[in-house]
This record gives C-alpha cells, structure tokens and sequence, in this order.
C-alpha cells in the first residue's frame, strides 16, 4: 500500500523550466498525517511484537491477521465512499450476516429442485449473493438518495431487517459445511507454480525455511511495477514544470514501501503464500484508490461530500451518485459476508452482527471526517489494521475482552482526538 | 459628546505566520457613531475581536480601555457584562426557535432555571418596539426574512443592556429598504446615547450615519476622518492605498448576434404551487455583450437565473430557450452546462464551492470531462488547466493546492470564476458577482467580466448596486415583481430612471 504525496508549492503552466525540488521537512510536514498513520500502525505492530514475545511476526500469525479482518478492510472500501459522501450505513453487518446465510442455505441448506441445481454451484451462488448485496444497497440507496430520507435511519431500518431475515431463513440454526472449492476464498492460498525454495542457511532450530516461490516473485513484480510508475510519475512532473518532492524523500520513501513489502511477502511466503483473499482485497485496495484518485466518479463523491448544494449546482448528479455508493457498498458487504461464512465454514444466525461498528471506526482512525468530504482508501485500510493488529496481539497477551473493548474505544477517540488537534493547529 | 468611551492603544495581533494587526489604534467618543472600513482581510473584523474578547485577553499586545479602566476580557461574556455587545456578519439565530427565544438566548427570564414565558413573551415585545419590529415574538426566525432578522439580533444586543453596540456589515444582506430602516434605528440609538461601531462596504452608507471614519489597511489604522472631511474618493483612497479614478474600469463593447434568446419564461413557488413567481419573462443577451438585470430584493431576478439553471428553483417551470437560435434543454444542470450556460451563485460559501476542498478541485469540478479520458483525470492536465485560471483570474494564494476555505472572499470569488471560465460557457450569468468583497478586488472582477465580453462571451449580471449595474453593464433589464418592466441601454439609464421604472410598475400593479 502507498500512501500518496500530495504534491505542494507552485507550479505554473507558463513556466516549464522551473521544476524544482521542495525541501525535505516542507515535503515530510505536507504529508504528516499519511506518514504519521503509517508510522503509527507499524508503532502498534512492534510494541506488540514485544509484548507478545515475538509471536505477532510470527509468518502464520500474519497470515491470520490477514485472514481476520479481511472482510472489514473489503467493507471499509465502501464505507469510505460512504462517510466521504456524507452518510453512514449501518446496515453493512447484518447485510454481510443475511448474504452468509443466503450463501449457506444456497449452497447447502436448501433443496433446490432439479431443474435448479445449478444455483448451488458456488461460483453461481457466489454471483447470486453479490448481486444480491448491491439490490439491497441499491434498495437503500434509493430512499437515501431520492427520498432524501437519512442515512443514519434507512440503513438502521435495514441493520434490523436483515438481522431478522437472517434468522428466518436459517431458521435459527447455524448452516454449513460450505463446499470445498467455496471455503478456498478465506481458507486457500494461491498454488506455488514455481515451485518451493528450500533456504537452509535461514534455518531456525534445525527447521529449513521452505519459501513459497510464486508469492516472492509476485512481490518483486509489484515492487517493479510500483518503483516503474513513480519514476515516470515524477518525471513527468519534472518534464511539465512542476515541483515534486525531494529526491531524497523519494528514494527514503520507495525503498521503504519496498522493504516493507518484501517483508510481508517474505514471511507469507514462509508459511503457505499469499492468500486467496489477500489477492481478492489487493485488487479492490488498488481499484478503490484508484477510483477516488482518478476517477471522476470519485471526485465527484468528494465534491458532493464537501458542499452538496455546490455539487448540483456543479451539474453533479448528487442523487444518483449517492444510489451508487451504497450500490457499491451493498456489493462489499455481500463479499464480506461471504468471506466470513467461508472462514466460519457455517452460516449462524449471529454472523455480522457489530461489524459495521468496527468499519465505522476503522474509516474514522483513518482520518475520515464526519461531515464528509474528507477521508483516504489508504487511511481506511491501515485505520483496519491498526484495529486488526491491535485485537490480536491484545488476544495473545491474553487481556481480556472486556479490557479490549475499553482500549479500541479509547483508541478510536485518540486518533480523531489527534486528527483535530493536528488541524486546529495547523488552521 | 467629547467624552471618549472606548480607546484602543497600540493592538498588535499576531497570527502564525501573519500579522493581522500591527499597532492599531481607535479611540470612539461616547454617543456616536463610528465606521470602521477597509479592504476585505485588512484586519477590521480581527479588531472587533479583540475587543469584544472572541480573541482573549493576552493573546494580543495592547491595551483596550473602556470608560477609563483597562480591560481584559478573556471572552464574549466578559465584554457583554460591560455593555460591549458585537452582531456579526453570520447572524446568530437559531431558526426553528421563536424570535422571543432567540432574543433571551443564554440569558432566559428564568427562576431557578425555569422559564417564565409571560415575562420573556413581555421583555420581547418591548424590545421588538423598540427596534420598530411589529412581528409576533413567538413567530419562529426561519418565517422572517433576512431584514427583520437582523432587527431580531439588534433586538438581542438591546436585552444585554448594551451601551457599545458592534455592526459588522450589517447591511451586507439587506435590501435597499431594510438598509435604510436599519441606519435610521442607529441614528435613533444615537439619541439615545448608545455608541455604535459600524463595519461596513458600503460608502454611501457611512458617509450618510457616521460621525467619524476610520480607515484600516493591512493590518494597520491609516487615519480617522470627521464627518465633515468624509467623502467616498477620501475613503476609497485611503483604503486602497491608490488613487482610484474610476471604480469601473472602461469599456468599449463589440456586440455581435443574439447568444441566448428566453421566451415566456414562467415559475412557481416551489412550495406554494398557486405562487407565480415569474411571470412571462422575455430576454436576449446578444454575443460580447453585458446585461444587467436591476431590481429590489426580492423582485425574482435570482429565481429567474436559478429556474433557467437546470430548473434548480421553483416547479411548473415554462417557456423556451434558444442558444445560438437553437431551441435547448436547459432541464438539469449538467444539460445547461452542456448547452453553454453557466451560473455563478450569489452566495459562494453555500452553493458554489467545497470550502473544504483545494483551488485545483474547485476550478473543474463543473468540467471535469475536460481534463479526463473514460472516466479517468489526468493530474497533469488538471493542473495545467487550475494553474492556468489561476493565473486569468489573479487568484492570490501560495499554490493552486491552497484550500478555498482560506481565502478571503474576494479571491473565492475569483475561484468561482474560474470554475466556470472553465466550462466554457457561451453564456455566463454572475448573481451578485461583487457581494461582500473589496474595491480592489471588485475592479479586478469588472476587469475579468470585460475580458469575457471582448471574448464573445454574452454575460447576465444580477446585482443590487445601482451603481455597479450603470458601471459595467452595455443594457439593462428592470425586473419587479418576477416581471420585467423595463429595458433600456445603460448609455440612457441613470438610478432614478431604474427606480421610476420599479415604482410605475408597483402603481400598476396594484
């Protein structure tokens, strides 16, 4: 994950000689928030590494916390767009709980008649409970958007519905187990093509390090990739006259972003590799930045975030870009439930339920504003890891729930505590 | 009336990285009524909040003596004990409350934190005589209008005892009649001993209620003037440090063919369907061409710019539009952008610009097919393009990633420009293009509307200064009452001609 420099100081169209570089502290202070979240997560990371003596690195514990919060860092995406836009939506856990059940009972609860069959497949299924997810986000969008009906009150109503009709259509009952090749999206690990690597001079207590080769040489092309469009990103700013941050920082930053990527790939790859999932949530990751960076359909959510009567009056289709937001959430929250029913194996009557509190505050941590406008798909996804890290080295330390709970509330108000402080500061 | 109430000695406030104010001082004589002005960011507001304590006791340099003893106010409450009572540009009321609750707010007929409605009920209509508001005090804010609200906020100060009362820009919202009732209510105060400080804009108005102006520019008290030496070039000089000669800049138009044709334009309320709010409007802009459309508050020019806009006002919109001879649909926005109409808003905070956002963002939104391929931005290409209308439009601010927020209200202004410079319009429609902004930054603004016309830009201007209307416009349209009543060449138009045509219209009306 990068998080992206907002470029600073002047450029001027008419002058394309005077490509300068900016200094190191104006560059590092411009940026401090995304820096200063980045740091904080790897902060949380090593003091648990500490305290949990040393487990929280341990290659199998990274792939579980991975595993945990995937399917909130899947429903943190649309959330974001969601608060950005101005709204809440606090139906995204019973959503992702119902779409389980829907899965479950497709799958395996009900018996479909001959002729019907097919839908049990579970790439059938899957597309099913996808499309079933952006119905329902769409249904809701349309009251948010067109009826101009709160957020806050539609996506209650429809946190109690669809907790209701999920135990309706388990009837109470946990459902499961989900066939083999439908468990492969939380439980799989992508087939090493290559082949293992055998590292004995890393060996531990007499155990060979075993690499799984294909998750290396994934990373290296990423890294490849990324280094190659920030080289030519930088030089086309250079070539157009604008000023970019210096090459110092440029160089400090890309091979710690690479060095921490190697890391992680590192350590996955010496347990069982990259995870389905963690393929599955890297391509959203990289859609989503790229729709809120790129995309005009993602500034538009900002712009209708930040002023919505100036946005119409932009000739921005306010209405029907909020439709589509919870659209897209409503498809997010269906992929997240289906993520947790694969790892659960079993639908239950209680899956998802509070997720979406825990979606809501890692958006939050990420330096989203309530009153919309403001918020970053990078800063959402590290605000979920800091919370995902943070309930599972306090898990290993053995405190208890009750003291968890406490510490992610405290958590949650210091990092927006620290957000305004920092503007009000600044302002 | 010698006897000096409130002296402000050597105030220096200093905002990181800026000085607001250096070494200012004001000295105000009891019972009368002193104006404060200067360009937009030139520090009156800042000083104002000094003294009314919104910035505390030491967190300036100075001294503020008020009746012969130093004060430190560490907050409002403070100097609203003393009788220093300061009503802001952004009136503070709470709409849905009633205008008797608005006016103890705070400060409730209570005992032991009950409230005593007879006794609140009473205090207001008390009040609401005095400021000459005949409104019942239960009537909630939001059933007001703008005018009385601001009687309400006067109203509000006098319940404080208030013996130094604090206007800044009070008529920045009125219209011409309100203004008027307003500045007699002070010269009325006057009598009785109640000393007010008076920001404002607008000249005509000082020169009419002031007994002495003082003059603040960059931070600094550059003189105080008495009523006799006040005369609008003084203070117009005085402000800008310059010499201005002409306030418009001059303007030999190129007037070529009819742009934007609108025929038998009518509206309704959009909650009152029987409400016609505009009534067979008929109106050309030809191509290089700038036409102003004159009219009091109220009179519907801007519900006409909005019902015209993507029918972003009013229901049972009727009537045709051409462009360029072509009949178009102008039913959303994003079509009447489309077909080459824009329309700038008369208020920019609420309805035409993220605030929160940078200049670059604000200055596309409305085009952002001009800088992307597919649904996808090209970052170069929008910066060139934001670094570009920066430049045309002299916004002044460290980068193109300055957020708008931040920038004084001329240069947002200048902004909103931008933003629709780039969408290219063919006809472009400015509702109040210079409210609340300064001299210098006014100019420039005639200077850009100047620009666009010799561009082959056919340009509607709505304002409520007669003065402006006369100075930048080639033909004016007189609108009353959602109609127009008039329509003349601005080489024949004077005020008394625009007002003759508004009162005869009102004679025949009723």
């Amino acid at each position: 994950m990068t998080t992206e420099t907002a470029p600073t100081g002047t450029g001027s169209a008419a002058q394309p000689a005077q490509a300068h570089e900016l200094t190191l502290i104006g560059a590092l202070r411009a940026n401090m928030r995304d820096y200063g979240l980045l740091l904080a997560l790897i902060l949380i990371m090593l003091f648990f590494q500490y305290f949990t003596n040393g487990v929280l690195f341990k290659p199998v514990n990274l792939t579980n916390i991975i595993l945990q919060n995937s399917y909130i860092i899947v429903m943190a995406l649309g959330m974001l767009l969601v608060i950005v836009a101005g709204h809440i939506d606090l139906s995204v856990g019973s959503v992702s709980g119902f779409i389980g059940a829907l899965a479950a009972m497709l799958m395996v609860g009900w018996d479909l008649p001959p002729e019907l069959a097919f839908l049990a497949n579970p790439i059938v299924a899957g597309a099913i409970c996808l499309l079933a997810g952006a119905v329902i986000g769409a249904a809701q969008g349309y009251l948010i958007a067109y009826y101009k009906i709160p957020a806050f009150i539609v996506t209650l109503a429809g946190m109690l519905i669809f907790k209701g009709l999920s135990l309706a259509i388990l009837a109470g009952k946990s459902v499961g187990p989900f066939p083999a090749e439908f468990q492969m999206l939380s439980a799989g690990f992508i087939p090493d093509l290559i082949g293992p690597i055998t590292m004995p001079w890393l060996a531990e207590n007499g155990q060979n390090v075993v690499l799984h080769s294909t998750t290396m040489v994934i990373a290296i092309l990423a890294i490849v990739g990324m280094i190659f469009f920030a080289i030519r990103g930088r030089a086309r700013r250079i070539a157009r006259g604008y000023d970019v941050e210096p090459f110092s920082l440029f160089v400090i930053k890309n091979v710690v972003i690479a060095a921490l990527v190697l890391f992680f790939a590192y350590m996955l790859a010496s347990y069982r590799g990259l995870p389905n999932v963690l393929v599955v949530m890297g391509v959203l990751i990289a859609f989503f930045v790229f729709m809120t960076k790129r995309l005009t359909f993602g500034r538009r959510i900002y712009a209708l975030g930040g002023n919505l009567k100036a946005a119409a009056l932009s000739g921005i289709k306010t209405e029907r870009t909020t439709f589509y937001i919870f659209a897209i959430m409503g498809a997010l929250a269906a992929l997240a439930g289906m993520i947790y029913a694969a790892r659960l194996n079993s639908a239950t009557p209680k899956a998802g339920q509070g997720l979406e509190l825990d979606v809501i505050a890692a958006v939050f941590i990420g330096g989203a504003s309530a009153l919309g406008g403001v918020g970053q798909v990078a800063g959402a996804v590290i605000g979920a890891f800091i919370m995902g890290v943070m309930n599972n080295g306090m898990s290993i330390m053995g405190v208890n729930i009750d003291w968890q709970q406490m510490i992610k509330g405290v958590v949650l108000l210091a990092a927006v505590f620290f957000d305004l402080y920092n503007k009000n500061r600044s302002a | 009336m010698t006897k000096t109430i409130l002296e402000m000695r050597s105030i220096t406030k200093t905002f990181p990285g800026v000085k607001a104010l250096s070494d200012v001082n004001l000295d105000v004589r009891e019972g009368e009524i002193h104006a404060i002005c200067g360009e937009n960011g030139a520090g009156k507001s800042t000083l104002m909040k000094v003294l009314s304590g919104v910035y505390p006791s030491g967190s300036y340099e100075g001294q503020i003596i008020y009746r012969g003893e130093e004060q430190h106010f560490k907050s409002i409450s403070d100097s609203e004990h003393k009788g220093i009572v300061i009503i802001h540009q952004e009136l503070a009321l709470v709409p849905l409350l009633s205008i008797a609750e608005n006016i103890f707010l705070g400060n409730e007929q209570a005992k032991n934190g009950v409230i005593d409605w007879d006794e609140t009920r009473d205090g207001a209509r008390k009040l609401l005589k005095m400021v000459g508001l005949n409104e019942d005090p239960d009537t909630l804010i939001t059933n007001i209008g703008v005018g009385k609200q601001q009687l309400v906020e006067i109203a509000k100060a006098l319940s404080k005892q208030v013996q130094l009362l604090i206007l800044d820009e009070p008529t920045a919202s009125l219209s011409e009649k309100d203004s008027q009732a307003l500045l007699d209510l002070l010269l009325e105060f006057k009598k009785q001993g109640i000393t007010s400080i008076i920001i404002s804009h607008k000249l005509n108005e000082i020169s009419r209620i002031a007994d002495r102006v003082t003059v603040i520019r960059d931070g600094r008290a550059i003189e105080t003037m008495n009523t006799e030496d006040i005369t609008e070039d003084r203070i117009i000089t005085s402000m800008v440090g310059r010499a201005l000669n002409d306030r418009y800049p001059p303007r030999t138009p190129k007037v070529g063919d009819v742009v934007l044709e609108v025929k038998n334009w009518n509206v309704f309320h959009p909650q009152h369907r029987e409400r016609q709010i505009i009534r067979d409007v008929n109106i050309n802009l030809r191509k290089g061409e700038v036409v102003g459309i004159a009219g009091l508050m109220g009179s519907g020019r801007t519900e006409f710019a909005m019902s015209l806009f993507g029918k972003s006002y009013g229901q049972k919109i009727s009537g045709e539009v051409f462009i360029n001879g072509k009949k178009v649909d102008t039913s959303t926005v994003d079509k009447s952008i489309r077909n080459g109409i824009a329309y700038a808003t008369e208020d920019r905070k609420t309805y035409g610009l993220n605030l929160i956002d940078h200049i670059k963002h604000n200055t596309t939104i409305a085009n952002l097919m001009g800088v992307s391929r597919w649904g996808v931005i090209d970052d170069l290409a929008e910066l060139d393009a934001a670094n570009d209308y920066r430049k045309k439009t002299n916004i002044r601010s460290s980068s193109v990633y300055q957020v708008v927020g931040n920038l004084s209200g001329g240069n947002q202004q200048k902004v909103v420009l931008s933003k629709w410079l780039y969408a290219n319009p063919d006809v472009l429609i400015l509702d109040e293009p210079t409210r609340g902004i300064d001299v210098g930054a006014k100019y420039e603004i005639y200077t850009i509307i100047n620009q666009l016309a010799s561009q082959g830009k056919a340009i509607l201007v709505i304002s409520s200064e007669m003065p402006e209307l006369l100075g930048i416009t080639d033909r004016l349209y007189v609108m009353n009452e959602g109609r127009i009543v008039g329509e003349m060449p601005t080489s024949d138009a004077s005020q008394e001609k625009i007002m003759r045509s508004i009162v005869r219209a009102e004679g025949k009306a009723s």
